[in-house]
């Protein structure tokens, strides 16, 4: 006779049980932040601190007043909506730029939907559209200061110019290198796609993100590069190289295409949405009137996540197809 | 119910509980395209206020000689010979308003708000009511292209009565950047959104049914 030792637990479900909330998950996402951050900092000093407190203090503020909560950092995503707008900024934006972008993100991009899991478009990204077509004398054009490495005291906003993207002949100007390690004018964070790819596979390997939206993203936007970009940097596939590196699609692809909550949730679904985003973006920057279109391809496919879900849905295992 | 009581309401209803704009969500093209300044939203409330008078007096006298399967079309007739002598009155006298409402003026024509009152009031309710249900709708999508044309014009432009230089207000001095997008389409869809959750969750705080 058989005497189970360990008693059987007869309950109902849920049986698997994980230790992962919410807030750990987007405290991950804050750590493999914290990278791309200290590389802003490194490389446009005091202004680039500034405005990241201010953002993230403003989220988490609007977020906590909103939900009539004392609790500050809460579940985290209010920190993680701030400190990501924070790094798709200038470095000379005036403080309430700032504010404005990050209170809209909250409140227009998340909470008039029904907070955390509810909202339809990125925040972030929705904080960065309105502050683009609201303030786009602030937000592009000739306004990106040159990055002074380890010089935090000087006023980055002396010397500005274009992002790489700009033209051919200005991308020219800066070597391969510089653009991988991020000594360029740009956005905070997104300069540095070295920083940005450690945060990545971090984040990859505790498996909070699929590797599919940022593969198809940056895959399609190194093909099409490649094959329409205009053959500048010696040859077709340095040119594909380039748009990866130039510009927000590195920061894009790992942090803003991931988000759990806007993108689709089946597999298939989450290639098709990063290849999307790859498309849209290089049909902005190949033949748009604007440098960069990371941003509203990335808005744009948000709004097609639940077309994309409901048009992958796998079959359940052992099931038949339905006769039509 | 006394009679005055009946007037009474047919003439709050239009403003508050069925304001067209905020309750009924009714001619969202005007309230869209036209409240980029305080002067233009209530120049374009003012004249549709007019035509929706007007019509719902002509439509319930003429109630009774309309055969039903053509009403419609009646309707449409009696409100386009109003919205003409409209654009041809603001074109004499209000050439810098009709030059800023643009096709909005002819467009008051397939307005929902409109046909909306002549088919399910003044096609129904005695002369004197539709009268006054004209004026309370007028009212109230009046005021209701007013609100949203004021947040408008001060986030996105930093003025009030633009956008003529001469009448314009700069309420915030010099350095006010103002925030563009309020200025734009897109903004006055999310400007809009704003306005209706908060006068839902005012309807909700007064208990107005």
């Amino acid at each position: 006779m058989i005497i189970i030792e360990e008693k059987l637990v007869v309950s109902s479900s849920p049986h698997m049980r994980s230790v992962e909330s919410i807030q750990s998950v987007m405290t991950d996402v804050l750590i493999a932040l914290f990278p791309a951050a200290l590389m802003a900092v490194l490389l446009f000093g005091y202004r680039a601190l500034i405005t990241m407190v201010i953002s993230i203090i403003t989220a988490m503020l609007i977020e906590a007043v909103w939900r009539r909560k004392r609790d500050l950092f809460s579940d985290g995503s209010a920190a993680v909506t701030g400190l990501l707008l924070a790094l798709t900024l200038p470095a000379a934006v005036p403080w309430w730029l700032v504010v404005v972008g990050s209170a809209s993100a909250i409140i227009i991009g998340k909470q008039v939907f029904g907070g955390i899991g509810y909202n339809i478009f990125n925040p972030a990204l929705v904080g960065r559209a309105i502050l683009v077509v609201s303030w786009g004398g602030h937000m592009a054009g000739d306004i990106w200061p040159s990055p002074q490495p380890f010089a935090f005291g000087i006023d980055v906003s002396t010397v500005t110019g274009a992002t790489a993207l700009a033209a051919p002949e200005i991308a020219m100007t800066f070597s391969f290198s510089e653009l991988f390690i991020g000594n360029i004018p740009g956005s905070l964070g997104e300069t540095s796609a070295l920083a940005l790819l450690i945060g990545g596979i971090w984040l990859v390997y505790k498996g909070h993100i699929d590797y599919r939206i940022p593969g198809g993203f940056i895959a399609t936007v190194f093909v099409l590069g490649a094959a329409f970009g205009g053959g500048f940097y010696g040859n077709q596939l340095m040119t594909g190289l380039f748009h990866v590196v130039a510009g927000g699609v590195v920061i894009a692809a790992i942090y803003m295409a991931t988000d759990f909550v806007t993108t689709p949730v089946t597999p298939l679904g989450r290639l098709i949405f990063g290849i999307g985003c790859g498309l849209i973006t290089m049909l902005i920057r190949l033949w748009g009137t604007l440098p960069e279109g990371v941003t509203f391809a990335i808005l744009i496919m948000n709004a097609a996540t639940p077309i994309i879900d409901n048009f992958t849905i796998p079959r359940q295992f052992g099931g038949v197809n339905k006769s039509a | 119910m006394n009679e005055s009581n009946v007037y009474l309401q047919d003439l709050s209803r239009g403003i508050i509980k069925e304001n067209p704009v905020f309750r009924l969500l009714l001619g969202m093209c005007p309230v869209l395209g036209v409240t980029a300044f305080l002067i233009n939203g209530l120049g374009m409330g003012i004249a549709a206020t007019a035509v929706l008078v007007a019509s719902n007096v002509v439509i319930s006298a003429l109630k009774n000689f309309i055969p039903n399967q053509v009403r419609i079309p009646c309707f449409i007739v009696v409100i386009a010979t109003f919205v003409t002598i409209i654009e041809m009155v603001l074109q004499a006298f209000q050439p810098v308003l009709y030059e800023a409402l643009g096709v909005f003026v002819p467009l008051i024509v397939v307005n929902c708000v409109i046909l909306g009152r002549a088919e399910a009031f003044a096609s129904r309710k005695p002369l004197f009511r539709s009268l006054i249900d004209g004026i309370g709708v007028g009212i109230g999508f009046t005021l209701a292209l007013g609100l949203l044309a004021l947040v408008r014009e001060v986030a996105g432009q930093g003025t009030i009565m633009g956008p003529d230089p001469d009448s314009a207000i700069h309420l915030f001095g010099a350095g006010f950047e103002p925030m563009g997008l309020f200025g734009q389409p897109a903004g006055a869809f999310i400007a809009l959104g704003l306005l209706l959750g908060i006068v839902n969750v005012l309807f909700k705080r007064f208990k107005i049914q």
